[in-house]
């Protein structure tokens, strides 16, 4: 097959698709979430979200669950993206759950914040009574992603168990639930991470600024490059110095490796992916941690 | 760009994976560092080739097993196509399972082993395709390079199962016969030259040229409320918008519709894809209705073209699958959801079970349990704005959620 080289449209059922999902859940649930990280997923999950209810406004509010690890670019861009849609935005911090007693800090040079929010979420959830929480996750990014539902129903502790998930024919979703059972949703199960570019340049979306080429300090570790700050633990040989670089995926400072880059527009993005030899969570130190790490974190409560 | 989804079923043994694998492979599908990761699972494995299964059984137990429990999804696309693949099990444990993945295909794709020919799995794969009305089959011979390329091999399991299409109901199904060999990449994305007897297209170029836009704007048009919007703001004070998916047919603006079960008329007074106003809607569409004049709608409700009528009910005979341990029984309580219409219902009969293996049906049964297909009729708390499934599939299903687990638990066919 000839590699791919201009750039596709993006397939317009898969909005139809993802505003139909939105909308099941303003009707079956009563306090329902989305789960806003700053990332292309959960930004393309507010704009659906917004053409889904319009003229009305989004009818539930943005839940944050802020690791302090963010990227101060992430931060800046979720305050302004709250302030332009008017939307509602609920934060909820790691550092508390620490400082409760509730989480153990990680030690060590892998040391991440990633698996700790889980249980802020999960604090979070039950603070709110929320019955359903809207996820960007999408089924291309992992296996066990790609076995997940598009309606996934998490018990009292929020747990996934994947040997009992609700056949889910047609487009009918069933999100009858149990009181204190959630439903995490993920409208963009079927989107690709290109599905996402194409969408974010067709309808002219504001991004981050860390998604496209930039200077920063970075250290080598294992082959990729890291973002250098003051939460990532080094050692003595891991040197900082300056690259030219993006951010493929965003997660904390701690667990998101940057790609060399001098993509500076959508396009040029749209581009590189299209080119590129590495998929998108080969980035994600979370993800590497063992060959079931995704599977594992989704048991215990993670989106 | 269009999309289409596609449902492969066989097991592994069936090279299932690796046809799967190959199609990725072969439109550069794969990342280096995905094929890296089941590189080094294969070998901890102590399998001495790459085990592509690997790529799609993602959970701990399947792995454990070597076998597919539960649905995958997996992408890949060509410059013209975006293709959604439902990886379902072969098993007949997990049926269940390949009806959810199923459900959406417009293509499926089933695999049988040229050493072997047609197996009792075969004939429920076939089924389910049938059950399911998936307009287009594509009969994948594969591990032809086993058998020498034979092209009597080949001719003899397509006429196997042309026998087994005779017995079939849904007659307008197209089947497309494909000798292949998805380890040596035989007629999967080209034309293979190990079998010049076959003038057929490859799996990709047969796929690349299916067009089904034309069979789904037939049918009547189908609109299911599932949201009203009532923004209340100064500037739309008075919007009462009607949001939903079209299930079904085409509508324009201006069109004289019936809200059912209530059978008030107005008519479309504009159609909205999101903020922008548009003439006309097609079956897939998420839009929004305002009505000229003010009736009462709700979600549950659905609108149709006065031309296009039908009428609601409260008792229905359907086929149904089930889908749960606990078996279906006459006399149960089930709450049934048609589209975004939830209702109460009671299983008033039990009529016959059917063995799909030899299309035979079985009377005077009790029940039907997990996986097995069967007759019944429902009675409804209230009424029901559905279609006979053979005249159009988009608005005949529902499924049934037991009240006191909350599962889906079983899947309709209605007529």
């Amino acid at each position: 097959m000839s590699t791919i080289s201009t750039i596709p449209a993006f397939p317009r059922m898969l909005e139809d698709e993802s505003i139909y999902i939105m909308r099941e859940v303003a009707a079956q649930f009563e306090k329902p979430a989305l789960l806003f990280s700053g990332g292309k997923d959960s930004i393309t999950l507010v704009r659906l979200a917004q053409k889904a209810f319009w003229p009305g406004r989004i009818p539930f509010p943005l839940l944050h669950v802020d690791t302090g690890h963010n990227f101060p670019e992430t931060i800046e861009f979720r305050d302004w993206l709250v302030k332009e849609t008017g939307a509602e935005l609920i934060v909820r911090y790691v550092q508390n759950s620490i400082d409760a007693g509730k989480v153990k800090e990680e030690t060590g040079k892998y040391a991440s914040r990633n698996a700790l929010q889980t249980i802020t979420l999960l604090d979070a959830i039950e603070e709110f009574r929320f019955d359903a929480c809207i996820g960007g996750a999408r089924r291309d990014e992992e296996k066990a992603r790609a076995k997940e539902r598009i309606f996934s129903v998490r018990d009292d502790f929020g747990q996934w168990d994947p040997k009992k998930q609700r056949p889910e024919l047609f487009d009918m979703l069933n999100g009858k639930i149990n009181i204190g059972e959630n439903v995490r949703v993920f409208p963009i199960s079927n989107w690709t991470e290109l599905d996402v570019w194409t969408y974010i340049k067709e309808e002219k979306m504001a991004i981050p600024s860390i998604y496209f080429t930039h200077k920063r300090n970075v250290i080598e570790r294992d082959g990729m490059i890291w973002p250098h700050s003051e939460f990532l633990h080094t050692t003595s040989d891991e040197q900082p110095f300056e690259e030219t670089v993006r951010f493929r995926t965003v997660g904390d400072m701690t667990c998101t490796a940057a790609v060399a880059s001098t993509a500076d527009s959508i396009d040029d993005i749209i581009r590189e992916i299209l080119a590129a030899k590495i998929s998108e969570r080969g980035a994600r130190m979370d993800d590497k941690r063992s060959e079931a790490a995704m599977e594992q974190r989704k048991k215990e409560g993670y989106f | 760009m269009d999309i289409v989804r596609i449902a492969t079923a066989g097991s592994v043994d069936d090279g299932k994976s690796t046809l799967i694998g190959r199609l990725l492979f072969e439109t550069n599908s794969i990342t280096a560092d995905k094929l890296e990761a089941i590189e080094r699972a294969s070998k901890r494995r102590g399998v001495d080739y790459t085990d592509l299964s690997l790529l799609t059984d993602g959970l701990i137990a399947e792995r454990e097993q070597g076998i597919t429990i539960d649905v995958a999804h997996i992408y890949f696309s060509t410059p013209s196509r975006k293709y959604i693949i439902a990886d379902t099990p072969g098993h007949f444990e997990y049926t269940r399972n390949m009806i959810t993945g199923a459900s959406n295909a417009q293509v499926a794709i089933i695999l049988i082993d040229a050493r072997n020919g047609i197996v009792e799995q075969t004939h429920r794969h076939f089924y389910i395709t049938q059950l399911l009305r998936i307009p287009y089959v594509v009969v994948c011979v594969n591990k032809m390079d086993l058998v020498n390329y034979s092209e009597e091999q080949f001719e003899a399991i397509k006429e196997q199962f042309n026998e087994l299409f005779k017995k079939a109901n849904y007659r307008e199904q197209q089947l497309q016969f494909i000798p292949a060999s998805s380890l040596f990449g035989d007629n999967i994305s080209s034309r293979s030259n190990q079998m010049d007897w076959f003038k057929g297209p490859a799996l990709l170029e047969y796929l690349e040229s299916l067009e089904w836009h034309s069979l789904e704007n037939k049918f009547p048009a189908r609109f299911p409320v599932q949201y009203v919007i009532r923004p209340k703001s100064d500037q739309w004070h008075d919007f009462r918008g009607f949001a939903g998916k079209l299930a079904s047919g085409t509508i324009r603006k201006g069109d004289t519709v019936v809200a059912l079960p209530s059978m008030q008329e107005s008519s479309i007074e504009q159609i909205y894809r999101f903020e922008e106003p548009i003439e006309e809607a097609e079956s897939g569409d998420s839009i929004v209705l305002t009505l000229a004049t003010e009736i009462d709608i709700s979600r549950g409700d659905m609108l149709v073209r006065k031309e296009e009528l039908l009428e609601p009910t409260k008792e229905l005979a359907a086929q149904v699958c089930w889908l749960d341990h606990t078996p279906l029984k006459t006399g149960k309580n089930y709450l049934l959801q048609h589209g975004s219409n939830r209702v109460k219902a009671k299983v008033t009969n039990l009529f016959s079970s059917i063995n799909v293996l030899d299309y035979q049906t079985i009377e005077g049964v009790e029940e039907i349990g997990l996986n097995e297909i069967g007759y019944i009729s429902l009675k409804t708390a209230r009424p029901v704005s559905a279609d006979n499934y053979s005249a159009n599939k988009h608005n005949g299903t529902f499924v049934l959620i037991d009240e006191a687990s909350n599962s889906t638990v079983g899947v309709g066919f209605i007529g």
